[in-house]
């Protein structure tokens, strides 16, 4: 049963999350951080989500032909 | 928004799991035995039925704005996840997906494997790979029907684009009989990338609390500006960061921009 639960995680994780998770937390961040302007500053910062995937994904392409390179 | 946009990244995305999943669907049928291949399928499907009957209702209980950042944010990170493999192969970085020698790997394990029988299924090893295959691959689809139409409050229209895709590629894998190598599988997937960074950066911002300008006519804006970039990024890899040895470049068919 523990097993069974752990590959259900296991392919959740990397089906959602992937190679690389750093992607996911600087678009977490990026989310929370446009909430926070939204709600707390009342500014609409709809460019700070394109933003950030643009730079998660360069960076996680960077470190990806770096080490393979 | 009308559904075609919907229909079309559902019936794209959706197809690509469904030639995946064919590909063991033919190796389990034409190597084993094709009743208990088709058992195993069916079972699959009504699982995965089951999975689109619940979930797909009970996720549009939530309220929209709660709904669109959390499904905002599994779609961005799933899309880029999809765009970063899709870049990496186009650049020779990653190994393609190869669907004929994938193919090859599931024949010579099914011909391994011995045949036993449990219950109304006459082959149990074909049952579990079709099982497992469909399954896998379906849960993928289910997550982006699921994702895209409830967010959309049109459920209906991503079904419809995922049953097309699936009833596309079944046909073409009956009349061929052999897995899909053909298909352009990276460029695929690079396409649905974009599309799933773009619709998951909208939602999830909007579900933020950040009004578009322009509203839902901003996707016409932020679909191309994500081509365009991730392109950028596939010339900047190719030109400055080559990988040190071309193993296996992307051909032209199968790069994104062939």
């Amino acid at each position: 049963m523990l097993r069974a639960l752990k590959s259900f995680g296991a392919f959740w994780y990397d089906f959602v999350i992937g190679d690389d998770w750093h992607v996911a937390v600087i678009v977490v961040a990026a989310l929370g951080l446009t909430a926070l302007l939204a709600h707390v500053a009342h500014v609409s910062a709809w460019w700070l989500v394109p933003l950030a995937a643009f730079a998660a994904l360069a960076w996680s392409l960077y470190r990806a032909t770096s080490s393979r390179s | 928004m009308t559904a075609l946009p919907l229909i079309l990244t559902v019936f794209v995305a959706c197809a690509v799991e469904a030639i995946e999943a064919l590909t063991i669907v033919l190796a389990s049928g034409l190597t084993r035995e094709w009743r208990s291949t088709f058992q195993g399928m069916a079972a699959a499907l009504v699982v995965l039925a089951a999975v689109v009957g619940v979930l797909g209702p009970t996720i549009t209980l939530l309220p929209l704005g709660a709904l669109r950042l959390v499904v905002g944010a599994l779609l961005a990170i799933f899309g880029l996840q999809w765009l970063r493999k899709a870049i990496l192969r186009a650049t020779g970085h990653k190994a393609l997906h190869d669907e004929a020698s994938a193919y090859l790997r599931e024949v010579a394990a099914a011909k391994a494997a011995p045949v036993s029988s449990r219950g109304r299924v006459s082959d149990w090893y074909a049952f579990t790979l079709s099982f497992k295959g469909v399954l896998l691959e379906g849960l993928e689809v289910v997550f982006i029907v699921i994702t895209f139409g409830d967010n959309q409050r049109n459920l209906g229209a991503a079904v419809i684009g995922a049953a097309v895709a699936v009833v596309v590629v079944t046909v073409t894998g009956i009349a061929v009989r052999a897995p899909l190598a053909k298909v352009p599988e990276n460029a695929l997937k690079f396409a649905v990338g974009i599309m799933l960074t773009s619709f998951g950066s909208f939602w999830g911002a909007e579900g933020a609390g950040v009004t578009w300008p322009g509203g839902d006519a901003a996707l016409l804006v932020i679909v191309p500006v994500v081509a365009v970039v991730s392109l950028a990024y596939v010339a900047w890899i190719r030109r400055y960061r080559p990988p040190a040895s071309l193993g296996q470049p992307a051909p032209a068919t199968e790069g994104v921009t062939g």
